[in-house]
């Protein structure tokens, strides 16, 4: 259980959110050209970090918009919180 | 030889105040190298290296554990056991682990426990009750003992339910499995560790592994905090930590870590004497024999390492045992903590072959492991001694992410992943 600092709303309980999975999982430009085993990376296969991992998130129960997190999945700190199409920080 | 257990060497050690009980496994130094060595040393893992020491000859082998064994998800799952899955495939794995169970404590001579007070799943809403109606005819078709159970039925069997139909998710029927039950899971871990110690498996406690080591497409060895250890054959039996491991060799898996969390109330006396699992309402408690109720939550949707979980979860799942067993509403609860599960994309394990020769991976066991422990060890000690999986295990293969022939129990997994 953590706060989350959502971009539009500000400081929110973590349970008003829902997380989305890991973040910058780009979609197939060219979807009709992959081969099995290029879906299975795209559809399944997860960097399930120990550590700092970089991931989406949506404010459910508030504005509803998504945003990316950068989080520390060994201790649930929270790094950095940055919107959808912004570059992700690097330090 | 270990001295057997039994009733004579209770009272000869009684004599002396149980102080000179022999050591129930050893607490060695690593060899150079082993045969095989097994990364993990929960109740998966250590009947894994049980069943390659037992049934295929492997003596040479090693468990490496970080913490101490049985410490991880072994001993903090809801100790539910039971086989009533939905597809062949997993029926026949769980009820494997099942038949194995039935005669566990004899085998190894170690009490585990194993209570065959029956599992309740309940219903309640029109679709729960088609899909627990075909599970149950899915069950008996695998030879699996199932029935399904009407309210007043479900009220007969486990009176303390809440069967009124005002309530917001009323009970409109359940299924049985008479043969599923509980076990003591601290137990089974020891037990295996006693029986796989005794013919000559090392099992090395606080023993890190750091790093996979791999010439090309083949393992040589792990480094550890114990130093490098040499080996052809490396069983990865990590749980939550599987991805680590994994990220270690180079290798990606289709994995989430996520929490979850138990909890269990102060001891009383004995109220319900089922385990009753409820997926819609997402509640399942029974009562362990020191009287506590044993209660499991849900998993939180975010992916964490840290073995806490959130309190509206576990304020959820109070919420639906508060309603279905309105008896309970003044009971407190003594300890709540969490566990790091990992989650397959379709709730079903991996016991498979890797494409890293030597490197295997028994993981993906989500929400409902402990149940399979038997089985688990014995199928995935075929699939490392055989580099080839047993028929029970094939399907479990981590292709099946890329050929799409998922096994696919979110249904029947009674906690929603």
């Amino acid at each position: 259980m953590f706060v989350i600092n959502c971009p539009y709303c500000g400081e929110r309980e973590q349970s008003e959110f829902k997380a989305g999975g890991e973040a910058h999982i780009v979609r197939p430009k060219q979807p009709t050209e992959l081969s099995d085993d290029q879906w299975a990376e795209y559809l399944f296969m997860r960097k399930n970090i120990k550590g700092i991992q970089f991931e989406r998130w949506v404010h459910t129960h508030g504005c509803r918009k998504w945003f990316n997190v950068v989080r520390d999945t060994s201790n649930d700190v929270i790094k950095a919180v940055y919107k959808m199409g912004e570059k992700p920080p690097t330090n | 030889m270990k001295n057997k257990y039994s009733i004579f060497s209770l009272v000869k050690n009684a004599f002396s105040y149980h102080e000179n009980w022999e050591k129930a496994w050893k607490d060695p130094v690593p060899k150079k190298e082993y045969e095989a060595i097994i990364i993990g040393g929960g109740g998966h893992g250590l009947a894994t290296a049980y069943y390659l020491a037992k049934k295929h000859n492997m003596k040479n082998i090693a468990v490496v554990e970080k913490g101490w064994i049985g410490g991880g998800n072994t001993g903090r799952n809801t100790t539910i056991i039971r086989s009533n899955y939905l597809w062949d495939a997993s029926a026949g794995l769980y009820d494997h682990a099942l038949k194995i169970w039935e005669g566990l404590s004899q085998e190894l001579n170690y009490n585990v426990m194993f209570s065959q007070r029956g599992v309740m799943n309940l219903a309640h809403n029109l679709q729960d009750v088609r899909d627990l109606k075909r599970r149950t005819h899915a069950n008996r078709l695998n030879g699996i003992d199932a029935v399904y159970l009407n309210t007043e039925e479900v009220k007969k069997f486990c009176p303390i339910i809440n069967t009124s139909q005002d309530i917001r998710y009323p009970v409109l029927g359940g299924t049985l499995q008479r043969r599923a039950g509980t076990a003591r899971h601290d137990a089974v871990a020891w037990g295996y560790a006693r029986g796989a110690d005794e013919m000559g498996v090392d099992i090395i406690q606080n023993c890190e592994v750091k790093g996979i080591k791999r010439n090309g497409d083949t393992v040589e060895g792990i480094e550890t905090t114990k130093g490098f250890i040499k080996t052809k054959k490396i069983g990865v039996v990590a749980a939550g930590h599987s991805s680590v491991i994994a990220n270690m060799a180079g290798l990606r898996l289709p994995l989430e870590s996520k929490p979850l969390q138990a909890l269990v109330s102060e001891p009383v006396k004995p109220i319900i004497d089922t385990v009753v699992m409820s997926n819609a309402v997402h509640a399942y408690v029974s009562q362990s024999d020191k009287g506590e109720l044993v209660i499991g939550a849900g998993t939180d949707d975010y992916v964490s390492y840290s073995q806490k979980g959130s309190h509206d979860i576990v304020e959820g799942t109070l919420n639906a045992i508060l309603e279905l067993y309105p008896i309970f509403s003044r009971m407190r609860m003594l300890r709540q903590w969490g566990g790091i599960v990992d989650i397959c994309p379709d709730a079903s394990p991996i016991l498979s072959k890797t494409s890293i020769k030597g490197l295997y991976f028994n993981c993906g066991w989500g929400t409902g492991g402990f149940k399979a422990t038997p089985g688990s060890g014995d199928l995935f000690a075929h699939t490392i001694a055989n580099d080839e999986p047993h028929k029970l295990n094939a399907a479990f293969n981590i292709n099946r992410f890329v050929s799409g022939d998922l096994v696919d129990e979110h249904g029947a997994a009674a906690v929603a992943h």
